[in-house]
Formats: C-alpha cells, structure tokens, sequence
C-alpha cells in the first residue's frame, strides 16, 4: 500500500497529499488497542484510522476514535457486537466511526444451507466459548434455527484454555449431534477434535467459525481437518475488483503468495478494501477534515475487492454488509497447499460461484 | 457412566498437569525459585521438536532424544550464568529473572516462527483409543502422556532418594552453607537441577504440542495449571506435584460435567480453597527436596 500511494499521491481540493501508513500493533489486547489509537491521534495526528479483526480489536479502536472526534473505518467483525456492542441503537448511532463486514443472520443462514446439503437428523451440538463472540452467537443462533426444525444442544459455555472436552463430547453423543458448530479459538478447537476422535464423537458436517480461519490453523489441525467447514468471507474466486489497483481478487491473492510464500487468508481483501474505502471517502469529501471525511462515509458507495459497499442500506446505520459464502477445506493430494478452501454453499450470494457441495466427514 | 467418564479423563488430565509441572516443582523444591519462564520454556521445547519434525522428518518422540539433553544443556546455562547470580539478590530478583527471560523468550519465538500454530504430528497416536465400557473410551495418547508423568515423577524421586548427588541436592536445599562446608558445590547443583528440570519439561512440551496446538503466546495457560498443581499439591513435593495435578484435572472434568462453564473454575477453586485451608498443599514436602 505504501508503494501504492507512493505513487499515487491523493489530489484533494486542489491540493496532492502525500499518504503516509503508521502502523500500530494492538496484539489482539483491547487495552492496547484503546492505547495505540490514542497515540495515533495524539501523537502521530492521524486525519483516518483504520482497523481490523475481531470486536475486541475493533471496539475499543472505534470507541476511542469515536471520543476524540477522529473519523474510523474498520471491519472483520461482525456487525453486531461492533454496533450493540459498542451501546447504539437503531436511534442513537455513531458520530466519526464506520464499519463494513457480515453479521450473525448470515452466518446462521450459510451454515444451514450448509447443513441442508448433508443427511442429517437435524441434531446440532454447539461449542461455543465465554467470550464476545461465544455469547453473541449462543444468544442468537438455537431460536434462528429452531425455524428449520434443527435442535442445539448447548452445553453451555466454557472458558477459552478448557484442556477437557469430555463434557461436551458426552453431551454431544447423548443428543447423537450429526452437526456440530461452534466459534472457538483454534488450539481449543484442536484440543477439543483430538479428544472427539479418541472418544468416538463423529459428527457428519462441522461447521466452525475462527479456529478455521487461517489455513495454518486447519494444517496444523492435520490430517483430520479434511472436510471441516466455515463461512467464507472472501477468497480468490471472488468476482471483485480493487477500486484502487484494479486487481481482481485472485491477482491480489497471488500477489500476497509470490511476495511472503504464504498461503492467501481471508483478511488480506479486507484489510485492502479498508484502503479502498479509505480513498473513497477522502476523494468524496475531497478534504481531509474530519467532519467532511464523516459526511462522506455516512452516505457512501464503493465497489471493493470484497464486494459492494453501501453505507446507505445496511442493517442499522454506520454500518456496511458485505457478502457471505460457505466453503469446506479439503486434503489436496500433492497440490501447492495441504489444504484448499472449496466454496460450497452461495445461497446467500448466486453471484459468487461454488467450486462443489458439502461433501459429509468420514 | 458420565461422572465416571469424566473422573477417569480428570485423572489422565491430570497426569499430563503432573508431567508438565514436575520440572516447576524441582526447580522450587531446590531452589525456592519460581519459575515463571516454565511454559514458555516447554513451548521452545515443541518448537525445537517441530523443527527436528520438519527438517529431518523425525517422529516427536525420536526428536526427544535430541530436545531433551539440548533443554537439560541449556538449563544448565541457564542456572550457572543467570539464575545463580539472580539468587543472590533477594528473593524477588529470580521471580523477576524469570519473568523477562518468559517475554523475551516468547517474543524471540514470535519472531522466528510467526503467529502460526503448529503442531507435532504423532500420527495415528494421537486419535487411537481404548474402549472401557459403554460411554467410557480413553485415548492412547492422553493415557501415554499420564503415564510418562507418572514415571517422570518417580524417576526424579528416585534420583534425589538414592544417587549421591540427589542427595547433595537435598542437603544442599536444606541448608546452603552447611552443605558447603562438606564441600558440596551448590552452584553445580543448582545447575543439575536446572538442567533435570528443563529435560521434563522439553518432554512435557512434546506431549502438550502433540495434544493441541500452539503458538509462541501458548506458554501462558499451561505456566498457570502447572502451577496450580504444585501448590495444591504441595510446594516442593513431588508425588505432592502428581497428587495436584490429579487433584486439579478432575476438578475441572468434574466441574464441566455440570456446567461446561465450571470447568476451568471448577480448578481454580479448588486451587484457592487448598491455598487458604492447607496453604502447604496436600501432601507438604517431607522427604524430598
């Protein structure tokens, strides 16, 4: 990005602004997070900050930025515990701070498309965790659901760190749970499939969120990950293009594994798309002053790299939607990665394209 | 048969606590120094296994007998040319010691291997079970990890108990100078527990890489159930250590068996009741270190 603006300074009411990037590292601490987005305002007088990657990153970010009065874009959190969490109401929104990402009437609705691909008894056992996305999902998802004539067994919420799943296992194989979900974090989650499979917990689809973000994740899981599924934010197949470079999403992917050697993940479209967002709101106010910038964001419309933003029709105001697929990672047998992810379910999205069907676990 | 399966996984939990703290617990019988550095140490150690995974192809188990004597190696570097000097500062200067060596350590790891979480492949292993009866199967691997805590522990016990410079140990953990007047070296000795400790725990991080998988930060939880089994079980006490850990996994089995949000409380709490009824644990040490 920073080449990118280097080149291509941003001409603003008549004037050319040099972009500089002051990048601050929040360690996934909401402490932190607070801290280092006070210094970017204080100290490196930053006109934008941007921010990404779960409510507790994104939060305290936006809540700071929110108070000094400094405009804020950020993404890869659900909406919902960045909009309630944060104290709003459809009446009562923010002033300086925007969001774009899905929300949890999504994710319910790919995961039972997921579900209704695989011959099931309709009985779900849920892991879900003690923390802002455990509880939100666990508030939400078994009356969504229960529409469809599926069933959850919860029971109930543990602490992220548990090293002994028996309970759930049990619990699981007493309501003979052929789906299981769930939002952990990813060495729970291999704690908890390690002991599924020592103690003969065999679901027939797995649908979970985080632990299978990260391709790493699901190889060191190993050779039981194949066949796992997860909503699918964004990936190379998507039909999008940077407003800003003019990459489709496959050539921005690309780009990243030729420069690191890694494996795409799902957050390099939308920590881009937060520039292209960035640019888009400042070439509309065509200024750099904060109230202009926020006028701008409050009704804008922007074609990213993860899809078509418009701040305008979103669920609640302040906040964008993006769109959501389903995929399921599958064993590739001598391909450039152990695992790749297929997308399998586009009920949500017909302009995305499925690779497959849900094929059930072994 | 549920409290019954969750008894018999709290037990096998409860090993692998043992088997992760018996190094904790050495260093603190010897030395009375707290070893914060503990779970970042066996996170190294997994790495170091990891490493020997994925250049040579070794097995984790195979890549212990190259981990364990270079963990033992650097806990003997680590005794003699920082910790020993730490000791003569007070009793805070180890804790503090050890705490920076934890964060750089893990910030040192951070740095060579990214975020990413890794884990040792035992292959088939990891997933075989045992059938005990209807809704109790134990697994392999979490039966193996006990059992090596188990032998672990006696092992140790059966070092200070009957070799002479277990013995030197304990006379040297008793009183300092009165065993440097027999001409016993206390800064060697130290170092051969350091050295003794640091091999555990490199076993210890094999098992805990195998069972899940971790990252640079993973230190953190396993330092606190380490912990907490050696004051339930007693500071300073082995088999104590053993009893803790035991102690400790079926509390937190049993606690999630009612309420999978007890579970890690369930441990806790029974760590804190101990400290404030029996602040020198279960079994206090008596005879060894």
């Amino acid at each position: 990005m920073t080449d990118y603006f280097a080149d291509n300074p941003l001409e603003l009411g008549g004037t050319s602004y040099d972009v500089e990037i002051v990048v601050k590292d929040t360690q996934s601490d909401s402490v932190r997070a607070g801290e280092v987005t006070a210094e970017l305002i204080n100290d490196d007088g930053a006109d934008l900050i941007l921010a990404a990657s779960t409510p507790d990153t994104v939060n305290p970010v936006a809540d700071q930025c929110e108070a000094n009065g400094v405009p804020c874009i950020t993404t890869a959190a659900p909406w919902q515990p960045y909009f309630f969490g944060r104290g709003a109401s459809e009446g009562d929104s923010f002033d300086w701070t925007y969001h774009f990402f899905w929300g949890l009437e999504d994710v319910e609705a790919v995961y039972q498309d997921m579900w209704s691909q695989v011959d099931t008894n309709s009985q779900a056992g849920a892991l879900w965790p003690n923390d802002p996305d455990g509880n939100a999902w666990s508030a939400d998802f078994p009356g969504v659901v229960s529409e469809n004539g599926y069933t959850i067994t919860d029971p109930g919420l543990y602490e992220n760190g548990t090293q002994d799943y028996s309970a759930q296992i049990s619990a699981f194989q007493a309501a003979d749970a052929q789906i299981l979900l769930g939002v952990p974090i990813p060495p729970d989650f291999a704690t908890f499939w390690q002991q599924a499979q020592q103690q003969g917990y065999s679901p027939r689809i797995a649908t979970v969120a985080k632990a299978l973000l990260f391709p790493s994740a699901v190889e060191a899981i190993g050779d039981s990950a194949d066949g796992l599924s997860t909503e699918v934010w964004w990936t190379p197949e998507y039909p999008y293009e940077s407003s800003l470079t003019g990459q489709s999403a496959q050539e921005l992917a690309d780009a990243y594994e030729s420069e690191t050697g890694q494996q795409w993940t799902q957050p390099i479209g939308f920590v881009h798309a937060l520039f292209e967002v960035a640019v888009a709101a400042l070439t509309e106010a065509d200024s750099v002053e904060g109230q202009a910038v926020v006028d701008a964001l409050a009704d804008l419309q922007v074609s990213t790299v993860v899809g078509d933003l418009d701040w305008t029709s979103g669920p609640v105001p302040n906040v964008a939607k993006t769109p959501l697929v389903g995929g399921q990672w599958r064993a590739t047998e001598g391909g450039e990665h152990p695992f790749e992810l297929v997308i399998v379910s586009n009920s949500e999205q017909p302009g995305i394209p499925t690779a497959g069907t849900v094929e059930p676990l072994g | 048969m549920s409290w019954v399966n969750a008894v018999v996984q709290g037990i096998l939990l409860g090993g692998l606590y043992a088997l992760v703290a018996a190094g904790l617990s050495l260093v603190f019988g010897v030395m009375r120094i707290v070893n914060l550095a503990h779970g970042v140490l066996a996170v190294l150690a997994a790495f170091g296994a990891y490493v020997l995974g994925d250049a040579l192809g070794l097995h984790p188990f195979l890549a212990l007998l190259v981990v364990v004597p270079v963990m033992a190696a650097v806990g003997y570097g680590l005794q003699r040319g920082l910790l020993n000097r730490a000791l003569g500062g007070g009793e805070l200067a180890p804790l503090l010691v050890t705490f920076g060596l934890a964060i750089v350590l893990q910030n040192a790891l951070l740095e060579a291997f990214s975020a990413d979480s890794r884990r040792l492949d035992v292959g088939a292993l990891g997933t075989a079970s045992i059938r005990l009866g209807d809704g109790l199967t134990v697994g392999v691997f979490p039966l193996l990890a006990a059992v090596v805590g188990v032998l672990v522990i006696a092992a140790i016990g059966q070092f200070l108990a009957r070799t002479a410079t277990g013995r030197a140990m304990r006379a040297t953990s008793d009183d300092r100078d009165a065993a440097a007047l027999m001409g016993i070296d206390g800064r060697h000795l130290y170092g051969v527990a350091t050295a003794i400790a640091l091999g555990t725990v490199a076993i210890a991080g094999v098992f805990l890489g195998a069972r899940s998988t971790f990252d640079p930060a993973a230190g953190g939880v396993t330092l606190i159930f380490a912990f907490e089994a050696v004051v339930i079980g007693g500071l300073g006490s082995l088999w104590g250590t053993l009893l803790g850990g035991v102690v400790l996994g079926v509390a937190q089995a049993l606690g999630a068996a009612v309420d999978p949000a007890y579970g890690v409380l369930a441990g806790h709490l029974v760590f804190l009741v101990v400290l404030a009824t029996r602040p020198r644990g279960l079994l206090p040490s008596a005879v060894t270190a």
